[in-house]
């Protein structure tokens, strides 16, 4: 049946925004874990483990993230586990998240100099207490301004969910859209608050990325 | 695990598959160009132009660099009809990735232009060179230079990024997959051998832009 659009449909697409967060909040954690575990891959002294973390980053980095959300919803049921849209979403976005996180971790730890990780050893530091007291602490700095402009990627990323039914803001406004048929107006609305939520990080972003450079 | 892998459907849909590969490709290459166009007078506009040219591409850039490309995509194939804009379903994807990437391809050359020093510039001027000669050989040539390994990851990334437009039904590869899927229901298989595709083509894609600096920017 087609209504009119009304105010209480702007409600509930800003309400479903939430969703968009919460699935950004999971993307970053899953991503966060496998970020890290990459990034530590692609510094360490062994080839083989460096080999395998080039390896995870280029397969991700080289694949669209709507191939993987689409493996994950229809292909893991073939392993007799029964998939909700949030289950795939988590595990797709995590996988995606985690490349793109590990490598702008990667450069932040090999952005500090070789000689801080030699005065660590000199000092009697071993690999990981090296990272954690001398590198970890300096690539910290570094590493946060491209993490918030990464946020604004995997917060518009969240969008293509939306194709495996995964309710968000952009489901939402697929469904506005079908009941209300005013498409113009509702992706209007949509996109106003996609901006709405990352235009503040990007600015974030901008103005730490500016601090660093006049801290250096 | 019980599951038998049967790529024999898949691989009998080649001619689907390869229609599908055809038309990721053009509207990538299509999609490049333009969005390259649009980079260079974007950006010349934002760095050197007229204070309100400068706010009106900042405004674009931002816009949609804030917004998800497939809301841009919906926006124009789903929304324009409705105010007397209609496009088919290939038209529309090439707008919204043409109007995505110029975006992201002008605040990627407007940082390799402000990295330009001014002392340059100027012994550009002091050599006789015109506006127009400065502007080519003394700006533009080694802010591309410079900008070249972030502009070909962002266009391998727009690559990647087509098969979004399978969602207004344009028959990319990514839609081509569907298809094969529903006739099939060979679902792991199919969106396998897509990736892979995919992977392939970005191999490619960054071999083929390796070979371009080379070939223009390398040897200078």
């Amino acid at each position: 049946m087609i209504r009119e659009l009304s105010f209480i449909d702007v409600l509930y697409l800003i309400a479903a925004a939430r969703w968009t967060l919460a699935l950004t909040a999971i993307a970053f954690l899953g991503g966060g874990i496998v970020g890290l575990a990459i990034a530590l891959l692609r510094v360490s002294s062994l080839l083989p483990l460096r080999w395998l973390g080039a390896i995870y980053v280029h397969a991700v980095q080289g694949t669209p993230l709507l191939a993987w959300l689409f493996v994950f919803f229809f292909g893991l049921s073939i392993f007799g586990f029964t998939v909700s849209p949030w289950l795939a979403a988590a595990a797709a976005y995590s996988i995606y998240a985690g490349a793109f996180l590990g490598e702008i971790w990667r450069g932040c730890l090999q952005a500090i100099p070789r000689t801080q990780w030699e005065a660590g050893a000199s000092l009697g530091l071993g690999f990981t207490q090296q990272l954690r007291y001398v590198i970890v602490p300096q690539a910290l700095r570094l590493a946060i301004p491209p993490t918030v402009g990464f946020l604004v990627q995997l917060i518009k990323n969240t969008s293509l969910a939306a194709v495996i039914g995964f309710i968000e803001l952009t489901r939402e406004g697929q469904l506005t859209t079908a009941t209300t048929f005013r498409p113009f107006t509702v992706y209007l609305i949509v996109a106003a608050i996609y901006f709405a939520l990352c235009f503040p990080l990007t600015q974030w972003s901008r103005r730490l990325e500016r601090r660093l450079h006049v801290a250096r | 695990m019980t599951y038998n892998f049967q790529f024999r459907d898949v691989f009998a849909a080649w001619e689907f598959l390869l229609e599908g590969l055809a038309l990721t490709l053009e509207l990538s290459l299509v999609t490049m160009a333009i969005g390259l166009v649009i980079g260079l007078a974007g950006a010349a506009a934002r760095v050197y132009g007229a204070p309100w040219l400068k706010r009106i591409v900042a405004v674009y850039v931002e816009t949609i660099r804030n917004t998800p490309l497939i809301v841009q995509l919906f926006l124009i194939f789903f929304g324009l009809p409705s105010a007397g804009l209609k496009f088919d379903a290939n038209t529309a994807a090439m707008i919204a990735l043409s109007i995505n990437l110029g975006a992201y391809s002008i605040e990627i050359i407007r940082a390799g232009l402000e990295a330009i020093p001014r002392s340059q510039i100027e012994a550009g001027q002091s050599l006789g060179l015109s506006p127009l000669q400065i502007y080519r050989y003394v700006i533009i040539f080694p802010a591309i230079k410079m900008m070249f390994p972030a502009l070909s990851s962002q266009f391998v990334l727009l690559m990647l990024a087509t098969s979004v437009v399978s969602q207004i039904s344009a028959q990319d590869l990514f839609h081509m997959a569907s298809i094969i899927q529903s006739r099939t229901f060979r679902d792991f298989e199919v969106y396998i051998l897509v990736a892979a595709a995919y992977l392939v083509l970005a191999l490619l894609f960054r071999l083929a832009f390796a070979g371009i600096y080379q070939f223009v920017f390398a040897r200078r």
